[in-house]
């Protein structure tokens, strides 16, 4: 399956080599590849603060939707981002429908693994708003920012 | 109240261009119905027995005039003439096209409204206290913290796909109107012993199969953190909630597996690390929003009204209802009106065009343009002259919604049951119908009292019976509707789950049944004992004997 890298509102295929894969268990299990840095494969049931201390060596974390209306990523890419202070790359891989793109966008997800035949669809949703309520892992401004900015110019 | 600005204009707007283009997708086959699903169930659209049902938001449950005429535009418009009000201060629409969806929320966004997170395992509409603005118990209004909870939880990208449906209700009385205690969480405001107003928060209550009453987590929030305290356990509860089995994925199983100390302590721990992370609101944007919920304009009235005394002294119909149905507002000179949606041998909740309509121009009229849907599917004037209250009566008389019965045996919430919904297992509203009628007879209810009965149509409990002081619960017993008696519930302040009274029995036995009990209650009660205390000083025991002594005998 491709993947799909945000950039600016767009997305596009993957350009750059793919960091080497390496799962939760073989990390644990002290396996350490050749190369410089992974992308760490995480299941959305473990608690993702236990690779904090070794963030450093991942350029790539792989957070995993089993199926859609499994949301547990979304919790993780968020205490990665604002919490863990990550600022690789996070991937979304499993049941990703575009229908989610604004969510995983907003939590924190900067690529997809889908179709590249998908990606006109996923674009569009994932402009479906223009406004926000509620600050989260992106840098949209939440409604009420813009509205205290507006009554200060006034 | 609320007004929309340009961003909540945008965002409801955008939304609506959205579902446009899905259910444009659906109808030119684009997508398939499986497809569809998970779509539409985000904009409220259910597929029931016969057709489609849109639920629709009435956040928190006001409505304007305005507003409310919009309803009944779109109940003549697109549906058969009516909307049922329900239990979670929404309105249900049974009979909409879904190539006409998109217009009607059109129609909803014009008035600032939406069926926005409706349905799906997201956060739900916010309920709140229906008297809030108007009762005289209550600490401040409620309503402020429910926009700030509407705004806040509407398309939170974390927490869109929740192990399960998430409500939260708001209560700022010591008389718990919102059911604050059945709801995952409840938060109530109060006033400490040093005088500060803060949240009492609580969590994992709820019905359905499993009812709890829900658990303190915290004893007092202060209200800025609001938003921070919400954020911490919604993030503990999607992280950690169950997935595996929808009947145990509400939060309220997780609390209860945990127990409710290290559930706090998780919450207090992520709590601590995002506190002053900038998810709370603030101070401006708290009292923007407050503002927009500053008291009406009232007059300066003494307490009494002579206009309404002599009325009630020369009309008794009107004396009555003015005594069931109109309670005591913190404004000198005025009153709160129920209008009870609880007619004798109609639908509970159920309401027509025309009705609204009348009801829309009564508010304008005489209570500031306001209107409330209540939590047991009723409505309510909250700012209502006593010098109108005749004038009212007689408006309301001549729309046939002056029935007299708030709180009393025949104001019942029930569920669509049966007729509408595809999981019941029996009706409920014709039992509802039936029971109304056997306390119809001049005084019979009025002696009877407060008494609250609840009626589901399967273990779902979307008509509460956990709480009724009497529920009934529709089961299936070998392809027949039976019914199954629970007493002793209450979803108010003296919260408590209903007690299963024994075997199930047929829809004719449950009427009588019903009857017996009331009988027993009626012969044993104190001074001034409500049935629900008679029951919990009485016990369980005799008023089973009351149920089934008879049944066995007859
Ligand atoms: S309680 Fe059961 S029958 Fe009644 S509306 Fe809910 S799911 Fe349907």
């Amino acid at each position: 399956m491709p993947t799909l890298k945000l950039r600016e509102g767009a997305l596009a295929p993957y350009k750059d080599a793919k960091p080497t894969e390496i799962s939760l268990q073989s990390w644990r299990d002290g396996v350490r590849p050749e190369g410089g840095r992974f992308a760490i494969v995480v299941p959305n049931d473990t608690d993702i603060r236990e690779i904090a201390p070794s963030l450093a060596s991942f350029s790539v974390v792989i957070l995993d939707f089993p199926k859609f209306r499994d949301g547990r990523a979304y919790s993780q890419a968020r205490i990665l981002r604002d919490q863990l202070g990550f600022k690789g790359e996070i991937r979304a891989r499993g049941d990703v429908l575009r229908d989610q793109a604004f969510f995983m966008a907003r939590a924190g997800f900067d690529a997809f693994e889908l179709e590249e035949s998908r990606i006109e669809g996923f674009t569009e949703a994932l402009r479906t708003f223009s406004q926000v309520y509620q600050p989260a892992a992106d840098d949209a401004v939440p409604a009420w920012r813009l509205r205290a900015a507006r009554a200060v110019a006034a | 109240m609320y007004r929309y600005d340009e961003f909540d204009e945008t965002i409801v707007r955008e939304r609506v261009k959205e579902f446009r283009g899905q259910v444009e997708r659906r109808l030119s086959g684009e997508i398939t119905e499986d497809q569809f699903k998970p779509l539409r169930l985000m904009n409220g659209l259910y597929l029931q027995l016969h057709a489609y049902m849109l639920r629709v938001a009435i956040p928190y449950g006001t409505l304007s005039s305005r507003q409310m005429r919009q309803l009944a535009f779109i109940a003549r418009e697109y549906d058969k003439g009516y909307g049922h009000m329900t239990t979670r201060q929404n309105i249900q629409y049974n009979w909409p096209a879904l190539v006409d969806t998109p217009a009607i929320l059109d129609a909803l966004a014009d008035v600032e409204m939406h069926a926005i997170q409706t349905s799906g395992n997201c956060i739900r509409n916010v309920t709140s206290d229906q008297y809030a603005g108007a009762a005289e118990d209550e600490v401040e209004d409620p309503r402020p913290w429910c926009e700030i909870i509407r705004q806040w939880s509407s398309f939170h990208p974390e927490f869109s796909f929740l192990p399960r449906k998430f409500k939260i209700a708001v209560t700022a009385s010591e008389h718990d109107r919102a059911a604050v205690k059945v709801h995952d969480i409840g938060l109530r405001l109060y006033k400490n012993s040093e005088g500060r107003t803060g949240f009492e928060v609580l969590v994992g209550g709820g019905l359905g199969r499993t009812p709890y009453i829900g658990h303190v987590i915290r004893d007092f929030l202060p209200k800025e953190h609001l938003l921070s305290y919400l954020e911490a356990i919604l993030r503990v509860y999607n992280l950690l909630g169950r997935r595996d089995n929808a009947y145990k994925a509400r939060i309220k199983i997780q609390v209860n597996a945990e127990g409710i100390d290290a559930f706090r302590g998780m919450v207090e721990e992520e709590w601590a690390r995002i506190k002053d992370s900038g998810v709370d609101l603030p101070r401006e944007e708290i009292e923007r929003i407050r503002r927009y919920f500053a008291p009406p304009p009232f007059e300066k009235l003494p307490r009494e009204s002579t206009a309404f005394n002599d009325a009630a002294a020369s009309d008794k119909g009107f004396a009555r209802w003015a005594r069931v149905n109109t309670v005591a507002h913190k404004q000198p000179g005025y009153a709160i009106v129920n209008i009870s949606l609880k007619p004798p041998g109609k639908p509970p909740g159920d309401i027509s065009d025309e009705q609204m309509e009348a009801a829309a121009h009564i508010a304008e009229r005489y209570s500031f343009d306001e209107l409330r849907v209540t939590h047991e599917q009723n409505i309510c004037l909250p700012h209502v002259k006593k010098d109108d209250l005749y004038a009212v009566y007689q408006s309301l008389q001549a729309a046939d919604l002056a029935t007299a019965n708030i709180g009393l045996a025949s104001d019942i919430i029930a569920c669509p049951g049966l007729d509408y919904c595809t999981l019941a297992n029996a009706r409920s509203i014709p039992i509802a119908e039936r029971i109304a009628e056997r306390f119809s007879a001049a005084g019979v209810e009025d002696d009877i009292g407060e008494l609250k009965i609840k009626i589901s149509g399967c273990i779902n409990a979307c008509g509460h019976h956990h709480v009724g002081h009497i529920g009934i619960l529709g089961v299936d017993k070998k392809g027949e509707e039976f019914y199954q008696i629970t007493l002793g519930g209450s979803g108010a302040e003296d919260a408590s789950i209903g007690e299963i009274a024994g075997r199930g029995l047929s829809s004719d036995e449950v009427i009588d049944a019903v009857e017996r009990l009331v009988d027993y209650y009626r012969a044993n009660r104190q001074d001034g004992e409500r049935f629900l205390d008679a029951y919990r000083r009485l016990g369980l025991d005799r008023f089973k004997e009351a149920i089934y002594a008879d049944a066995q005998a007859a």
